[in-house]
């Protein structure tokens, strides 16, 4: 009788099957994981895998050829413009498949589905503030453009395409660690990226909440002071002196606005407002003909983001018989966001413009549906919202929108805890319609600089400063983006919303958006600095980085003969121009006699500093911790009788600081009393103390011995899934061996940093260098997943092979795809 | 020589099983080979064991030298193995064997039942 030990055997395999097809917690289903025909294995790609093959889909319309060069980058040769884009979409796919549907799931407030409940806050918070509501009236506008929605379908078709001819053993190595699958791509999506990336930019560069709280600790003119619009040292986007038209629209300010909305005080109950380095952007700048060895002008770009694994970029050349372009793509959406064609060359970086703002609602009762707006009750539109949480049970919102736009913050969204009950509806340009996706792509075609001009028009949301140069010799750039009209001081602070008179009047002309072209001395440039200088006919605020632009400036005027090579050296330079100028202030009001033996120490690294920020600088490090002591001090004194509004309101900004220090030293006392400890020293020589101490500690914490400024300043490139940064180490490469700071042209600050970096020379064949740090494939078992990372830390380049049909022959060419019509 | 029958039938069909099947395949095919090319339930047992300890073991060493190590390295590091290959690879084995084998002792017990 064997009937007993069989059943026994029985139930111990079938129990073995069935813990380890099942994940426990954080631990993939181990059996599927390891299984060498299903799982992990699967994804560790053979180090001379090929990459050739030929696919046929019944989707294209003729025939298509990608070539791969030896860093993996595909250089699409389509017949038609749609072939082209689902090509594009199926390589994004079948290259970078879970970051794009990730960053779309997330954007959608869809995270929990993956994360669990963690994420639930998260997700309302995209929901409130109507991402979701955002991309749908882009879809809106791709949909009734025909041409847009056939080269958007197309995208979408190609991404689904692979997505179909996947097998579960070809799933990215994500998904088998976390146990789902990907979803189906759509058009949304796509909008959902663009607009994730509109957040990305645009979202964090008002500080509405946090302003109404100082507005309640400061007199109106110290706020002026505290945050300036203009920073004396601004060296604008538009040239100074340049002259602007007379304004095209005048918007009014409300007759209550004294009183109602610059002199009331309000607590807004916000979470502690973290203070961000300011410091975070982008640059790119371009020089004419007149400043280069050749005679031709050189474009370059280098745009700050978070630096992940894989990379937001993803290179390619896209060609068609009538347009041939080369750049970095974002997978998740066609088009090339910036880069180079036959004709011309473009790059971006952010304008930091304030396009959102926050209206406070009175609702009738606490159903929502009504709101008190022009003397009486306004319906609310009532969205309930499901979310999905991985591994518990749906959780449901209820969101109001009003005419303003959807109420964000109320009582049942911790965001603003209880005690204020404010209902804020936010009022942003991300939610109106436009098709930011047909600017690219018309940019992409274009082929002079009144193509180029044409083409911005219509990209509304997030502002960028779109830089541009020409085969002709035309150099230029258009801060362009939907920019309200504001009265002065109008959306500082959070506005009442019991009636239309604060609402947004209009919006700035487009051609009176600032803009400069083929300027005399020979260069233009953009690093997030405020677009012009006092002159400008429009309140426009925003949260502006002076420094690098700067720095970026004093270079390009001293330069003359200039080649690519010089300008690597400009996108990887360290100079300190805020220490430049900080450092007199420090040297002049330290007191030597009052510094221990360690102080006096670092005081001499200080002095024999070469204001370089590099990797191994020790002065950078005495020179970040010193001036930020001081600048704590200070503010702790401005601020001390705020109570518990101090952590609630936005920081006083470096430059601000500084500016104010150079005209007038005394004000590091302002606001001290009988009471502060200065024990005896000046808030200079505190600070020193108190810097000196904070280094020790922190090396203390680390462990090791000298002040070389990587250790403090932690460059590295993370997983996207590892946003602790240690949960998931293998997938990232950290403590990289490069300098940088956030207010440094080469701007490296932790995992924050230059996420591409391109230059272009306009010769009758482009000469064009570039490089992001990642690698093509989004896959951590590829040789290709961070093999650029190595050349971006040493300042190195790759020399970019702009393909022409002649080149089809080439020995560069490592593999061939083929695309046909099935 | 049954039990080299029975281990390298169990390794050849898994890996037929491997191409059409879910992962858990090879504990049909162990049990299936078991059943029909009849061993005592221990000898059976290490016939499933080996069978997959065999084939997954080695087709995860192949994988892993053709990828120059990078990935099971990492994966080594998560799991956590101390980044070491070759655990990574062991433990594999292990896990194809166990299930294996102890369904090919299912299937020593179904023949030895049926008779």
């Amino acid at each position: 009788m064997r009937i007993i030990p069989f059943a026994i055997s029985t139930v111990i395999t079938a129990g073995l099957v069935f813990a380890l097809n099942k994940p426990w917690g954080a631990i993939p289903p181990m059996g599927k994981f390891l299984s060498p025909q299903h799982g992990v294995w699967q994804n560790a790609e053979a180090a001379d895998k090929n990459y050739s093959t030929s696919l046929k889909f019944d989707n294209l319309k003729g025939k298509a050829e990608v070539y791969f060069d030896e860093r993996l980058v595909p250089h699409v040769f389509a017949e038609y413009d749609e072939d082209l884009y689902f090509i594009q979409g199926y390589l994004h796919a079948k290259f970078r498949l879970f970051q794009m549907d990730l960053q779309t799931k997330a954007a959608a407030g869809r995270a929990s589905e993956i994360a669990g409940s963690k994420a639930i806050q998260y997700d309302r918070r995209q929901r409130r503030l109507g991402m979701v509501f955002a991309a749908e009236n882009a879809l809106h506008e791709i949909e009734k453009d025909p041409q847009a929605k056939a080269l958007f379908s197309a995208y979408t078709n190609g991404i689904n395409a692979y997505i179909a001819s996947l097998k579960e053993s070809e799933l990215p190595v994500e998904y088998k660690l976390l146990n789902f699958k990907p979803e189906k791509w759509s058009n949304l999506r796509t909008a959902l990226l663009l607009k994730m990336m509109a957040n990305m930019l645009a979202g964090d560069t008002e500080t509405d909440l946090a302003n109404t709280n100082a507005k309640s600790v400061f007199a109106p003119d110290e706020f002026a002071a505290l945050y300036p619009q203009v920073p004396d040292s601004l060296m604008p986007i538009v040239p100074k002196g340049t002259a602007f038209d007379k304004p095209g629209i005048t918007p009014i300010k409300p007759v209550s606005a004294d009183s109602v909305y610059f002199s009331a005080k309000q607590e807004v109950a916000m979470q502690n407002f973290v203070e961000e380095d300011a410091a975070d952007g982008s640059n790119n700048w371009v020089v004419a003909g007149s400043k280069t060895k050749t005679g031709v002008p050189i474009l370059c770009n280098d745009p700050h983001l978070e630096l992940t694994l894989p990379s937001i970029w993803y290179e390619m050349q896209l060609k068609t018989p009538t347009s041939n372009v080369y750049g970095v793509s974002l997978p998740g959406s066609p088009f090339i966001i910036i880069g180079f064609n036959d004709s011309i060359a473009w790059g971006v970086t952010n304008s930091q413009r304030d396009v959102k703002d926050y209206y406070n609602i009175r609702f009738k009762d606490k159903s929502k549906q009504e709101y008190w707006f022009n003397e009486k009750w306004e319906k609310t539109r009532l969205e309930i919202d499901t979310i999905k949480v991985k591994g518990a049970g749906d959780v449901y919102d209820t969101i109001a929108y009003t005419v303003f736009g959807p109420v964000m913050y109320d009582e049942s969204f911790a965001d603003t805890l209880t005690k204020s009950k404010l209902n804020l509806a936010v009022r942003w340009t991300a939610h109106d319609p436009s098709n930011e996706g047909m600017a690219i792509y018309q940019l992409n075609h274009a082929k002079n600089y009144d193509d180029y001009a044409l083409a911005i028009k219509g990209f509304n949301c997030p502002g960028q400063n779109f830089v541009f140069a020409s085969k002709t010799g035309d150099i230029a750039i258009w801060q362009q983006g939907k920019f309200p009209a504001r009265w002065n001081g109008q959306g500082l602070y959070i506005m009442p919303g019991s009636d239309s008179s604060y609402m947004w009047q209009g919006f700035i002309p487009q051609p009176e958006n600032p803009h400069a072209k083929n300027p005399e001395r020979g260069f233009l440039e953009s690093a997030n600095q405020r677009p012009a200088d006092a002159s400008y006919p429009y309140f426009i605020p925003g949260s502006y980085i002076t420094a690098r632009g700067i720095t970026i400036e004093n270079k390009l005027s001293a330069m003359n003969g200039i080649t690519p090579e010089d300008m690597m050296q400009l996108q990887n330079n360290y100079f300190n121009t805020t220490a430049e100028d900080v450092l007199p202030i420090l040297f002049k009001n330290v007191n030597e006699a009052n510094l221990s033996k360690k102080e006096k120490e670092y005081l001499d690294i200080v002095k024999s500093w070469d204001l370089l920020a590099t990797a191994e600088s020790e002065g950078q490090t005495v020179y970040t911790f010193w001036w930020g002591s001081l600048r704590k001090i200070i503010w702790d004194h401005l601020t001390r009788d705020a109570g518990n509004l101090k952590n609630k309101i936005p920081a006083m900004g470096a430059q601000a600081l500084l500016e104010i220090l150079k005209r007038d030293s005394s004000f590091m006392y302002k606001g001290t009393t009988a009471q502060d400890s200065l024990s005896g020293n000046n808030p200079v020589t505190l600070a020193l103390k108190e810097a000196t101490q904070k280094i020790d500690e922190a090396l203390a914490k680390a462990g090791g011995k000298g002040l070389a400024w990587k250790k403090f300043n932690k460059p590295g490139v993370y997983h996207l899934l590892d946003k602790s940064k240690k949960d998931l180490l293998p997938f990232d490469r950290p403590n990289l061996d490069v300098g940088g700071a956030g207010d440094i042209v080469n701007a490296i600050s932790g995992s924050h940093g230059p996420s591409w970096r391109m230059i272009v020379q306009m010769s009758a064949q482009t000469e064009a260098y570039g490089l992001y740090p990642g690698g093509q494939s989004g896959n951590p078992g590829s040789k290709y997943y961070d093999n650029m990372i190595d050349y971006w830390v040493q300042g190195k380049y790759y020399k970019l092979w702009f393909m022409q049909d002649a080149d089809r022959t080439s020995s560069n060419i490592k593999w061939t795809m083929s695309f046909s019509k099935k | 020589m049954k039990f080299l029958t029975a281990t390298l039938l169990t390794l050849l069909l898994a890996f037929v099983s491997g191409l059409y099947l879910p992962w858990w395949g090879i504990a049909i095919v162990a049990l299936l080979v078991a059943a029909i090319v009849h061993q005592k339930a221990g000898k059976a047992f290490l016939s499933g064991f080996l069978g997959l300890f065999l084939l997954w073991g080695g087709l995860a060493f192949w994988i892993d030298m053709k990828n120059d190590h990078i990935l099971s390295q990492k994966i080594a590091a998560i799991l956590p193995l101390g980044g070491n290959s070759i655990l990574l690879i062991l433990v594999t084995a292990l896990v194809g064997g166990l299930v294996a084998g102890f369904a090919a002792l299912s299937g020593s017990f179904l023949r030895a039942s049926a008779k």
